[in-house]
């Protein structure tokens, strides 16, 4: 009987460029505060947040996407058309199907396999490991990861709850092949028994009947937004967290004195600072906290930030970094990388 | 062997300065954590984190939002207290 003949990728992977797009109008405290009853001193309080990116009608995912891989491909030395696979986390691309992966793999000139993934604010790390995991297959050489999000579609302004987090952008990485380990074991999960903690109001195909709906002034129905049970969501992500984050350290063989940058996912600078304390990170590891200026824009934090601490220096190129992403599921996914 | 009322309350207000940097004379059985402490919600989260490894109890998030005033949370620990 014949033998089926398998295939041997690449000994190591790396990312090799990465690239982000941050959308162009910014939205203050201030203009929030005119939605809901709140102050600019109480937002940055509870969250860190200064202001927070949305994107204009121009600025789709699939515009946001294809900028952020520019940028990334260019950094990488990669032309579009070398691309193996194209892997794009999101939860706001509105078309259950066909998966925003094709277009933005159309639009960069490639015919290579493309899909989207689900896994929140985990979706970049799972995109990572995933394209990691198929360069060493052989699957592919060259996997663009995406992470994007236009969140403000999917945000309800007038909920005092969660108006002011949530932010558009997106950010790209080429992984390839590499002389040397470049990307970590990924530790990830999931915990389904906390499904409802990060949720939309109503699913796409059971939107409430008309006397529980929330209509607006038209007499439209509103949503279906984003929603989150914060406490419960901020004692997961604060403290389980930090004990994944360990498990990454510990499956990269290397200790958090290691490290050159902790680019944990942008949900709340609180939880940023609470996972720092926790993990007891040395004074020396700097950390990501653009959600200040960009707010929480889910599966393109990391990149962004990645990319912005690479450009203004507080990152160092070739670097050790901790990557860790978190959200509804609830999923996580952590990882050391090298940074390009 | 199990704490009294009284150990509970000034183990906690040592919690509560700590944490959410209120005076732990402030932190008296009739105080509501929102309204009269100024303790937000997330940094309520904190404060039962350190409140259950210091006592050895399980505070799920369920319990969390009954604990509105101090003494809630000081007999809620007595109770569940091993």
């Amino acid at each position: 009987m014949a033998t089926i003949r398998e295939k041997q990728g690449a000994a190591h992977t790396r990312i090799m460029g990465v690239g982000g797009y941050a959308p162009s109008r910014v939205i203050t405290n201030e203009e929030v505060c005119t939605w809901i009853d709140s102050s600019d001193e109480w937002i940055r309080t509870r969250s860190g947040i200064e202001s927070r990116r949305w994107a204009t009608d121009e600025e789709t995912v699939l515009e946001m996407s294809v900028q952020a891989a520019g940028k990334a491909l260019a950094a990488a030395g990669v032309s579009g058309d070398q691309l193996g696979a194209v892997i794009i986390a999101t939860v706001s691309h509105m078309h259950q199907t066909p998966a925003l992966a094709c277009l933005v793999a159309d639009r960069l000139g490639t015919n290579g396999a493309a899909f989207d993934i689900s896994a929140g604010c985990a979706g970049f790390c799972y995109g990572v490991a995933q394209a990691s995991d198929m360069v060493k297959a052989g699957s592919a050489e060259y996997v663009l990861v995406v992470g994007v999000e236009r969140l403000s579609d999917l945000t309800d302004i007038h909920d005092r709850g969660t108006a002011f987090i949530f932010g558009d952008g997106a950010g790209a990485v080429v992984i390839g092949p590499s002389d040397t380990p470049g990307i970590g074991p990924v530790v990830w999960g999931s915990e389904g028994d906390k499904y409802d903690t990060i949720t939309q109001t109503f699913p796409w195909n059971e939107p409430p009947t008309a006397d529980e709906a929330d209509t607006g002034e038209d007499g439209e129905l509103r949503g279906p937004f984003l929603q989150m049970a914060g406490q419960a969501v901020f004692r997961w992500a604060s403290y389980q967290m930090a004990e994944v984050s360990h498990k990454a350290l510990a499956e990269a063989g290397i200790t958090a004195h290691d490290l050159d940058a902790f680019i944990p996912h942008q949900a709340n600078m609180r939880i940023t600072d609470r996972l720092v304390k926790v993990l007891d990170l040395p004074e020396h590891v700097p950390v990501a906290r653009t959600i200040a200026e960009f707010g929480n824009n889910s599966a393109a934090t990391i990149p962004l930030a990645m990319e912005r601490m690479l450009q203004d220096g507080s990152a160092p190129h070739g670097g050790l970094a901790l990557l860790i992403g978190f959200g509804a599921g609830l999923v996580y996914a952590a990882q050391v990388v090298t940074l390009p | 062997m199990a704490l009294t009322q009284e150990e509970i309350l000034a183990d906690l207000a040592e919690i509560v300065e700590e944490v959410a940097g209120v005076d732990k004379a402030e932190v008296q059985l009739d105080k509501s954590f929102t309204g009269d402490l100024d303790v937000d919600s997330l940094t309520m989260v904190e404060v039962v984190v350190a409140a259950e490894e210091k006592f050895g109890v399980k505070i799920p998030d369920d319990a969390v939002k009954d604990l509105s005033t101090v003494g809630d949370a000081v007999s809620y620990i007595e109770k569940n207290q091993v």
